[in-house]
């Protein structure tokens, strides 16, 4: 578990900015949980906090019940939780898929056996095993997210935060890294996701909104996502048939507020006319 | 393809047979377009679909002239592309491209200088240049003030627009937009969407936008090809295309859930009179059905 | 406009043959030692053997003739001064004469000797990089420097640095065309005016490109720092060369015939 206490961070120079106040919240091990927020928001330097790749002004972050920096070593963090960001080329390192996949291990001085070994079995699991010796630039767009995936799934972490991993892909390459985040959160790995698609902030089990640095809702996405007009307002969207009951709500029609399925919401709307 | 050609439209862009190989000759050469056939109609807004791979770029650099046909042709208001400086720089005034991540493209000290790096290149005098830039920046929805300030200093959303104002600042009759809203929030994307529709309804530019989105396309393209695989596979009206349910699976196209919902309610005895292109009409229609 | 398949870094030409499955350590050495060892020949009978043995690796490794003029055309120009500053200004016996032009018989020796040392100190670095990728030949140079590291020289460092680069290549060829093709389609040409105005008009590509660069450099940093890179730090390695018999003779026998064609000459 990872716990946030009073998290507060703030850049000083040039004159001081707030990016985020008084964050409390903390991750179950094995949740899926949502980051959302408009751009400006904070999500990204959230995340980042909690890759502990950046110190909180104030506040402490506890992970397993131990205070960071005091008493755990720095690379054993790094083990437990990896990062994933936006932008899958400036992620990979190596002329070829399976070196840049061990790159990681081999910085934690693994021998070559072990490396090779786990290696194979992470690109089984991202489905890269055919492309193994390839350079990156050979890979589709969602093929290299999935290798920069790879590069952190082969540490064994706990914990993957992943900033907008979707955001520069195609339909299809979105999938497939859904589909495959989806995956290593059934076998048990502990998912952040950041994102501002809505779509994806349904998969988790939690989402969290963030507004001016400050976190603005914290529940199921079910409950969420009721809240249309107060998303709007803070800049997000909702999933376009929930905004329709929201619509046809402050019309006056009896219809609930809600995250609707194409199926559902026509039922609901056949017996409303048959009301009639 | 067959085209439903309107007698007295004037026809803006015209591709007729359009290959384009590259490498061609080598070992690895690459089949990027195949006798791509399109037309476009001034004041017209056309969807072009296609997914990463399906030959977009290559086809969209066959617009301007940055790439010449090998096989086929292209015609802008009736005039073949041809390799010409002349002709080419000419071309480059009537049809504005807005690449995909616009903001890439952006150099220079103040969002001013950016902005009137297109108009200073086609030669027109200061003063002229100065007209066009504060119209342009103003079209985007972005204020005065902001011409004096590095194009670094803003932030995602407004660096986007004001590439889009680089653009428009060339005044335009064609605009080709390539993925505008990739990598934009929620908020960002529907306010390009609206800059867009606005240009449409407002400047009567035509417009093409080439996206892997179905629910940007939908919103505001009367017409819509899909490309896949360096090929036109179909064309036609925007609501005729989705009600092909198969083509839309084989190649893995979404419709967007709000269109799809018109459609089902209509087979269930809704009398709906259009299709569900966005929120206003599906209100409007739905809220006639239920009073 | 430029497609990341027109780079051929290096000319590397990959191909299947004898000298490609040399270890490149082997490569470096033993080539290394040839460039160096030519440069002490003395008359141009040593070259002989060299130019044998450098023909029999073009044909075995199938390389084109074409491929191998390619490699010279940079040098062309620097050859034909070198060769001509010899013939005219070597004192000696004077065999020919145009106006104030005057060829001798030593300078026509002494050109035609450094003239041949150029051509085949580029062929052989030809040979080397035509069949060594450049993603072989870092690694070479990686295992062949890991010693200086034990004298704190960064050498496991500069060659990370140098493998980054070449990766980024045609990531960063693919950009520049990108921003070339947006730039040209704002009207603007590269191929007019005077030397400061192109120099000029390269503004809108190079500002974009550095910008982009400096911001890949921090992110790839920060990636890096994610999976527990920490530089000075010792690393091991997944696939580490391999040197067989096979490696060991053919530097023995590449030293052997350098020394052999010196002592001929």
């Amino acid at each position: 578990m990872i716990e946030l206490k009073n998290i507060y961070f703030s850049y000083f120079v040039p004159e001081k900015v707030d990016i985020l106040k008084n964050i409390n919240f903390n991750i179950n091990k094995g949740e899926f949980i949502s980051i959302i927020g408009k751009n400006g928001s904070g999500k990204s330097t959230l995340g980042r906090l909690i890759a502990f790749l950046l110190e909180p002004t104030k506040g402490e972050i506890y992970i397993d019940g131990k205070k960071i920096k005091n008493e755990l070593d720095y690379l054993e963090i790094r083990k437990k939780i990896g990062m994933v960001f936006q932008n899958p080329d400036n992620q990979i390192v190596s002329q070829i898929v399976e070196e840049d996949i061990a790159f990681g291990l081999e910085n934690l001085n693994y021998d070559e056996e072990t490396i090779r070994k786990k290696v194979e079995e992470v690109l089984i699991e991202v489905d890269l095993l055919e492309e193994r010796r390839f350079p990156p630039h050979f890979l589709s767009g969602g093929q290299r997210q999935k290798l920069a995936i790879a590069g952190v799934l082969v540490m064994e972490p706990e914990y993957i935060v992943l900033d907008e991993p979707t955001s520069l892909l195609d339909p299809k390459g979105r999938k497939d890294v859904i589909k495959l985040i989806t995956r290593l959160n059934k076998n048990g790995i502990t998912i952040i996701l950041i994102t501002h698609r809505m779509e994806e902030a349904m998969l988790g089990d939690r989402v969290i909104v963030l507004n001016n640095g400050e976190i603005a809702l914290d529940g199921d996405p079910f409950e969420i996502f009721t809240n249309v007009e107060f998303l709007r307002e803070i800049g997000l969207t909702v999933p376009p048939l929930t905004y329709l009951s929201y619509l046809l709500k402050n019309e006056g029609v009896p219809i609930e507020v809600k995250l609707w399925s194409l199926k559902e919401i026509k039922e609901e709307l056949l017996q409303l006319k048959l009301k009639i | 393809m067959e085209f439903e050609g309107d007698k007295g439209r004037t026809i803006a862009i015209e591709v007729k047979n359009l290959s384009y190989t590259y490498s061609r000759g080598l070992p690895y050469e690459k089949e990027a377009i195949k006798n791509i056939n399109l037309i476009v109609y001034e004041g017209e807004a056309v969807g072009i679909l296609g997914h990463t791979g399906s030959g977009k770029s290559t086809l969209i650099q066959h617009l301007n002239g940055i790439l010449l046909p090998q096989e086929g042709e292209v015609k802008i208001f009736g005039e073949k592309i041809i390799n010409n400086k002349t002709f080419l720089k000419n071309l480059r005034k009537i049809v504005g491209i807005v690449f995909q991540f616009p903001e890439d493209e952006l150099f220079a000290e103040t969002v001013f200088e950016d902005v009137s790096f297109g108009p200073r290149n086609l030669g027109l005098n200061e003063d002229e240049i100065k007209k066009r830039v504060i119209e342009s920046i103003k079209d985007v929805g972005l204020d005065e003030s902001y011409l004096n300030r590095s194009p670094f200093s803003l932030s995602g959303g407004e660096k986007r627009r004001v590439a889009i104002a680089c653009i428009l600042s060339m005044s335009p009759k064609i605009l080709v937009l390539d993925e505008p809203t990739s990598g934009l929030d929620p908020i960002g994307r529907e306010e390009i969407l609206s800059l867009i529709k606005k240009l449409k309804n407002e400047k009567k530019v035509t417009i093409i936008m080439i996206s892997h989105s179905m629910e940007d396309i939908v919103q505001f393209a009367d017409r819509i090809y899909i490309l896949n695989n360096g090929k036109i596979v179909i064309e036609g009206k925007t609501e005729d295309i989705f009600k092909n349910k198969e083509i839309l699976e084989k190649y893995d196209l979404s419709v967007p859930d709000l269109f799809l919902l018109g459609e089902e309610l209509k087979k269930e005895g809704f009398v709906i009179s259009e299709p569900f292109k966005d929120f206003d009409i599906a209100k409007r229609e739905i809220l006639r059905n239920l009073s | 406009m430029i497609s990341k398949d027109s780079i051929i870094i290096g000319q590397y030409f990959p191909g299947f043959g004898f000298l490609y499955s040399v270890d490149p350590r082997a490569k470096i050495i033993s080539f290394l030692f040839l460039m160096i060892i030519i440069f002490i020949f003395k008359n141009i009978l040593s070259f002989i053997p060299i130019i044998i043995l450098l023909l029999l690796f073009f044909i075995s490794s199938k390389i084109p003739f074409k491929h191998v003029l390619k490699g010279l055309k940079p040098i062309i120009i620097l050859l034909i001064i070198t060769i001509f500053f010899h013939f005219f200004f070597t004192p000696g016996n004077i065999i020919f004469k145009f106006y104030f032009l005057k060829i001798t018989y030593e300078g026509l020796i002494r050109g035609v000797f450094i003239g041949t040392r150029l051509i085949v100190l580029i062929l052989i670095s030809s040979l080397l990089t035509f069949t060594t990728s450049p993603l072989e030949l870092t690694r070479g140079l990686e295992f062949l420097t890991l010693p200086l590291n034990k004298l704190h020289f960064p050498s496991s460092e500069i060659i990370m640095m140098i493998t980054i680069a070449l990766r980024f290549i045609p990531v960063l060829v693919e950009e520049a065309d990108r921003i070339i093709v947006a730039q040209v389609s704002r009207g603007a040409s590269f191929d007019e005016g005077n030397i400061i105005k192109r120099a000029k008009n390269l503004i809108p590509i190079l500002i974009p490109l550095f910008i982009s660069a400096f911001r890949r450099a921090e992110e790839l940093a920060v990636a890096m720092e994610v999976r527990c890179f920490q530089p000075g730090k010792k690393r091991t390695y997944m696939r580490r060369l391999n040197w067989r018999r096979l490696d060991t003779i053919f530097t023995i026998l590449i030293i052997l015939i350098g020394l052999i064609s010196y002592f001929i000459g």
